[in-house]
């Protein structure tokens, strides 16, 4: 069923700039050429009836409802694959015209469940649409022919059903799922009166390579394909746009309520980010914000042994404050910090910032960032002057080549992975530099034309063989380098990535990638026409990660590939907000705006603005933080909306840390594996509970629209607000609009955005202000954000986490499409149905030597940590390299991962980690440990789960 | 064999797949076919001429060669009457229904087919010795009614010369 707010034009816009006038019903109108006539008339006010036709898909042609007539044609040629053409007379509505209409529709509905009043989409089908605009009065073949009534229903996906009794087989969901989707799950099954809707080869939903995306269930013009929360809740009755709060791609989003309760959520046409499609978590995931484990009262506890007490809203706040001003008189003003949260709003993140700058006076403040892109806001600053992204998603459209390293699109950011994979079917060529076969490599129509599949670790030395080949087989865009970049920096890049060392051929051995892959992949990189790099947390997570960055950075200014669309460099953003929540100063050095906290101007600036005076020495980062609680000099610490117990690295570590401090603040949706180390937790709100703006990999804001209250009675930044109050540090927003207000005011790169602006465009991808009022899409058109572009020297330097006899594995973590980063969300929907617990990916090889069968225990030990996982045995990997997902606590994937981090920022080297694997028969120690201490926090959770003070 | 991302990659454990008959020969066709201008239906005939039918096991294997979903193949295999997915009998009798045999008395030579064999169309009589397909139009009208043995065609076909057919194609001869 399509969005109950949309109106659907029948087929997709024509992007011809050439304009052609027609005569539609005696109406005159101009619309671009290779417009259907079926739009042209939707848009001339001439609704024609229509069933297989929908804006999102091309033209197809099989319902033969939208039959026109033309003058000067002979027959009745359908609108919808007929395009518009100068002079063109065209009649929707003739007698004729009408009693073929009615003769299809009547086919139609002689096999057709005549149950509306009962049915889900009663009132919103277009089926029940067309009957009534056509004039049906009768079906003269009966009901008792052959029909297919008795089509056996597929309930099994556990967020649609499938009944084919209703299909009309108009194959729109076979479009959705190729055009749209592009996994190609469904088929039209056998001809004639026989043909039918397939999944897979005739099996369930469940059993195929759905993806379970939903653009089917969206296509659907009848209630063949429903969401089985709109059968169960019934139609809904407003529709709220607001943004996705899973990845970076940060898609647009209608939810469609009935009251406070969420229908279901239908990806937003006009979203930019997303243009109408979603995946799996932003469309069903959401069970979620409403579970029964959600903690809607604050809760107090002494020691982390005591029982969690509920209180107020005012004695927690109170008590929070008590303690942090006690934290502060004992041990120093900076024995105290906080963390915000790439989860939470721009508004929110700027409000812990401002909290731990202005009101508890230091610079203590860190976030999630500083674990996964924190080496890209590095790299890119230092080559292009921008801690960003260079494009809009929609560039890919444009691109020619598309290397791909260190990011796994399908799964990490689907919705984007659609959208390249639309563009790869197009003809553009396809790169991949990653240790394991990931699904872009091969799929249903993509084939990359080279896949170098390198060892873990070695991303600086096949990025510099790149560019050794391009610069010395002269394929670098001397004109761009000249025009745009440093020539001393040039000239000494240029001799240093020259020498031996860094050829195809002297890395080979170091990498695994034989030379001439690497040769190869370089020359289409350089001369395939617009050349786009998307890169993940594959590059940056490594102790070379902002090494990498630059390496990027160097390819793209090297080779002219910046500045316009169809090029650029794409780190694709984990979570929905990492780039706001680093934009907003998130970080212990920066302002918000990435503006050193040593630059006195700037500084002078905030303190007039927030009326106190601040710091000029960069505070700790996450890990310091660490470090200064194990060594006794950092008591207190306020998390908003993050997980470092689950998702840093080396946990042991985290929670010997948290567990040496004083207070520790948790501020959650649920009692996550760091709330079991507080001493309060703050209840915090769902993205469908507040009002705010997220920014996206690309650059985006997007507004985030509250659909119903606060289940524990504030929104986020109403919480941090309150604590700040209680500190003595005036603050009084009355809503998050003013907090952009102020964002805009002290940040050059965002003056010009305010609540009505986005209100007025939709969205806004930053830089907004006087010089680019409606915003950027893409960066450095004319000149770099820096002035001009700088080369950096990025030498290879192995990691020091290196395999030998004792741990002879390279183990390297990522994420599945089902499930979200520590899986606190997903974990609580029934995407579990795909995947129910972590598992490690090992080459068949490696699982033979050890004897290791699919589905066996293994155990898995690092010079870290060690825990036990199931096996799954996948021709994915290399030998010699495994893999595994963090989603689940229990998994313990970072008890394994290591402290070595990046250089230059600190972000720990996930992607790496020396490993055994062994079969083993039961749980590790601190699996058993981690068990007893779970089921003791929650025996002190007790009632307070549910209880109200 | 799913390259889905929703499940995570494993070698299908469950899945017996094609047997090792049936595997040597939708390889061959694979490596005879894979290169050609629309792959898929000279494949797919290619594995029917050399098994008398396409497994259904073998479509992930089909698929995964030609980097076609298995929804496609299947899509494919299912709209053409031609292709089989399990084995026919050990003859194949295909009559024509098409106007022109019609008019020269086809009607007749289906129902005496059928009741010879015992079956209707789109099934193997219990012998195992013919299996029994409607085909629409030979392109042998001149010589109306047409029927194609295997791959043999026979013209001016009468109920005397399909009876003697039926007899031979039952015995086993």
């Amino acid at each position: 069923m399509l969005s109950i707010a949309e109106n659907d034009l029948g087929t997709p816009a024509s992007e011809s700039d050439l304009l052609v006038t027609l005569d539609i019903d005696g109406r005159s109108i101009r619309v671009p050429a290779g417009t259907s006539i079926l739009r042209a008339a939707a848009l001339a006010g001439s609704t024609i009836p229509k069933l297989c036709a929908t804006q999102m898909l091309d033209a197809f042609g099989s319902c033969r409802l939208c039959l026109v007539e033309i003058e000067g044609r002979k027959g009745y040629p359908a609108s919808c694959t007929t395009p518009v053409a100068d002079g063109m007379k065209v009649k929707t509505q003739t007698p004729r015209l009408g009693t073929l209409r009615r003769n299809i529709m009547e086919l139609y509905i002689s096999d057709h469940p005549l149950d509306c009043l009962t049915c889900p989409t009663n009132g919103h089908c277009e089926l029940q649409d067309m009957a009534g605009a056509v004039g049906l009065r009768e079906v003269r073949y009966g009901y008792t022919g052959a029909n297919h009534l008795d089509a056996r229903k597929d309930e099994s996906n556990p967020y649609f059903t499938f009944d084919p009794a209703k299909c009309i087989v108009c194959s729109r969901c076979v479009r959705a799922c190729d055009e749209i989707q592009g996994t190609f799950a469904l088929t039209i099954q056998g001809r004639g009166f026989d043909s039918k809707v397939s999944v897979g080869q005739n099996e369930s939903f469940l059993d195929s390579e759905c993806v379970s995306c939903g653009a089917c269930v969206q296509a659907c013009p009848t209630a063949t394909l429903s969401e089985k929360s709109l059968i169960e809740l019934g139609q809904p009755e407003r529709s709220i746009v607001t943004t996705c709060a899973y990845c970076g791609v940060g898609c647009s989003f209608r939810a469609e309520m009935k009251g406070e309760e969420l229908v279901r959520m239908v990806p937003h046409q006009d979203g930019h980010a997303n243009h109408g499609h979603s995946c799996v978590k932003g469309r069903f995931a959401l069970g979620y914000a409403t579970h029964k484990d959600r903690i809607t009262t604050p809760l107090l506890r002494k020691r982390i042994s005591d029982p969690w007490q509920p209180v107020s809203w005012d004695t927690a706040i109170a008590h929070v404050a008590a303690e942090f001003k006690r934290i502060q008189t004992s041990y120093g003003q900076h024995a105290v910090g906080g963390i915000t949260s790439s989860r939470c709003s721009n508004e929110e993140t700027y409000l812990v910032q401002k909290l731990v700058r202005a009101a508890l006076g230091t610079n203590n403040v860190d976030t999630c960032a500083r674990v996964c892109h924190s080496p890209t806001g590095y790299g890119l600053k230092q080559t292009l002057g921008e801690s960003a992204g260079t494009q809009d998603f929609d560039s890919v459209r444009q691109a020619d080549v598309v290397l791909v390293i260190g990011a796994n699109p399908t799964d990490g950011h689907p919705v984007f992975a659609s959208q390249l994979k639309q563009r790869l079917r197009e003809g553009a060529k396809l790169i991949v530099i990653d240790p394991r076969r990931i699904d872009l490599v091969r799929t249903p129509h993509i084939q990359a034309q080279h896949h170098l599949q390198l060892r873990p670790g070695t991303n600086v030395a096949v990025l510099n063989a790149l560019a050794h080949v391009i610069v010395t087989e002269d394929l670098v865009d001397t004109a761009f380098v000249e025009a745009r970049c440093e020539a001393p920096a040039f000239t000494k890049w240029r001799a240093f990535i020259a020498q031996q060392q860094n050829s195809p051929e002297a890395l080979e051995r170091e990498t695994g990638v034989p030379a001439g892959q690497v040769r190869a992949a370089a020359r289409l990189y350089a001369t395939g026409g617009n050349a786009a790099i998307y890169y993940g947390l594959g590059v940056t997570e490594h102790a070379q990660g902002s090494t990498a960055v630059m390496a990027i950075a160097n390819l793209a200014m090297a080779t002219g590939n910046l500045g316009r669309a169809g090029v650029g460099v794409n780190p694709l953003r984990g979570q929905n907000n990492v780039q706001g929540s680093c934009d907003m100063g998130s970080f212990p050095h920066e302002f918000p705006g990435y503006r050193h906290v040593s630059d006195q101007a700037v500084r002078e600036s905030f303190e007039q603005a927030w009326g106190v005076a601040l710091h000029d020495e960069p505070g700790l980062r996450i890990p310091n933080m660490f470090e200064a609680a194990l060594d006794g000099s950092f008591k207190g610490l306020y998390i908003q909306g993050e997980d470092i117990a689950q998702s840093d690295p080396n946990t042991q570590h985290v929670t010997a840390a948290l567990s040496a401090m004083e207070c520790v603040v948790v501020q959650d949706l649920f009692l996550t594996e760091s709330a079991k180390f507080a001493h309060v937790f703050l209840p915090g709100s769902s993205f469908l509970e507040k009002d705010g703006t997220f920014t996206n990999a690309e650059r985006r804001i997007s507004r985030v629209r509250r659909v119903m209250a606060p289940k524990a009675g504030y929104a986020d930044w109403e919480i941090t607000q309150r604590v700040a109050q209680a500190m003595g540090y005036p603050m009084n927003y009355r809503d998050p609009a003013q907090i952009m207000d102020e964002i805009a005011a002290l940040t050059p790169t965002f003056s010009g955005v305010s609540y009505a602006r986005l209100e007025e465009l939709g969205s806004i991808q930053w830089p907004c202000n006087a010089e680019h009022p409606d915003g950027t899409p893409t960066m450095h058109v004319d000149a770099f954000v820096r002035g001009k572009g700088k080369f950096m020297l990025t030498a290879y330097v192995p990691t020091d986490e290196k395999v030998n006899a004792r741990f002879p594995l390279l183990l390297t973590t990522g994420r599945i499409l089902s499930q979200y980063n520590v899986g606190a969300q997903t974990r609580r929907t029934p995407n579990v149905v795909w995947h129910s617990e972590d598992v490690l990916e090992l080459h068949p090889h490696d699982a033979e030597v050890r004897g290791i069968s699919d589905g066996d225990w293994v155990g898995v030990e690092s010079r870290a940590g060690d825990t036990v996982l199931r096996a799954r045995i996948s021709d994915r990997m290399q030998p010699g390299v495994v893999y595994t997902t963090f989603h689940f606590p229990e998994s313990g994937a970072n008890v394994v991962t290591t402290e070595n981090s990046d250089w230059a920022t600190n972000c720990p080297e996930y992607k790496v980690t020396a490993i055994q694997a062994t079969r083993v028969s039961q749980p590790s120690d601190w699996q058993r440990r981690h068990q007893a201490f779970t089921e003791q926090q929650l025996e002190l959770l007790g009632p307070a789960r549910t209880t109200r003070p | 064999m799913s390259s889905a991302s929703l499940k995570p990659a494993a070698i299908p454990l469950q899945d017996p797949g094609p047997t090792p008959r049936e595997h040597a020969a939708v390889a061959a066709a694979i490596t005879a076919c894979r290169d050609l201008p629309g792959a898929l239906l000279p494949l797919l005939h290619a594995v029917q001429d050399a098994l008398g039918y396409v497994p259904s096991a073998s479509l992930p294997m089909i698929a995964h060669a030609l980097n076609l979903s298995r929804a496609e193949v299947h899509g494919v295999l299912s709209f053409y009457h031609h292709f089989r997915t399990s084995p026919p009998g050990r003859h194949v009798l295909k009559l024509c229904r098409a106007e022109s045999c019609q008019a020269m008395g086809s009607v007749a030579l289906e129902a005496l087919a059928k009741q010879r064999l015992g079956i209707d169309y789109h099934a193997t009589s219990a012998s195992g010795g013919t299996t029994l397909e409607p085909v629409y139009c030979l392109g042998n009208c001149a010589l109306s009614p047409a029927l194609l043995v295997d791959d043999e065609l026979m013209g001016r076909v009468t109920p005397q010369r399909l009876l003697a057919l039926l007899d031979a194609l039952e015995s086993g001869s």
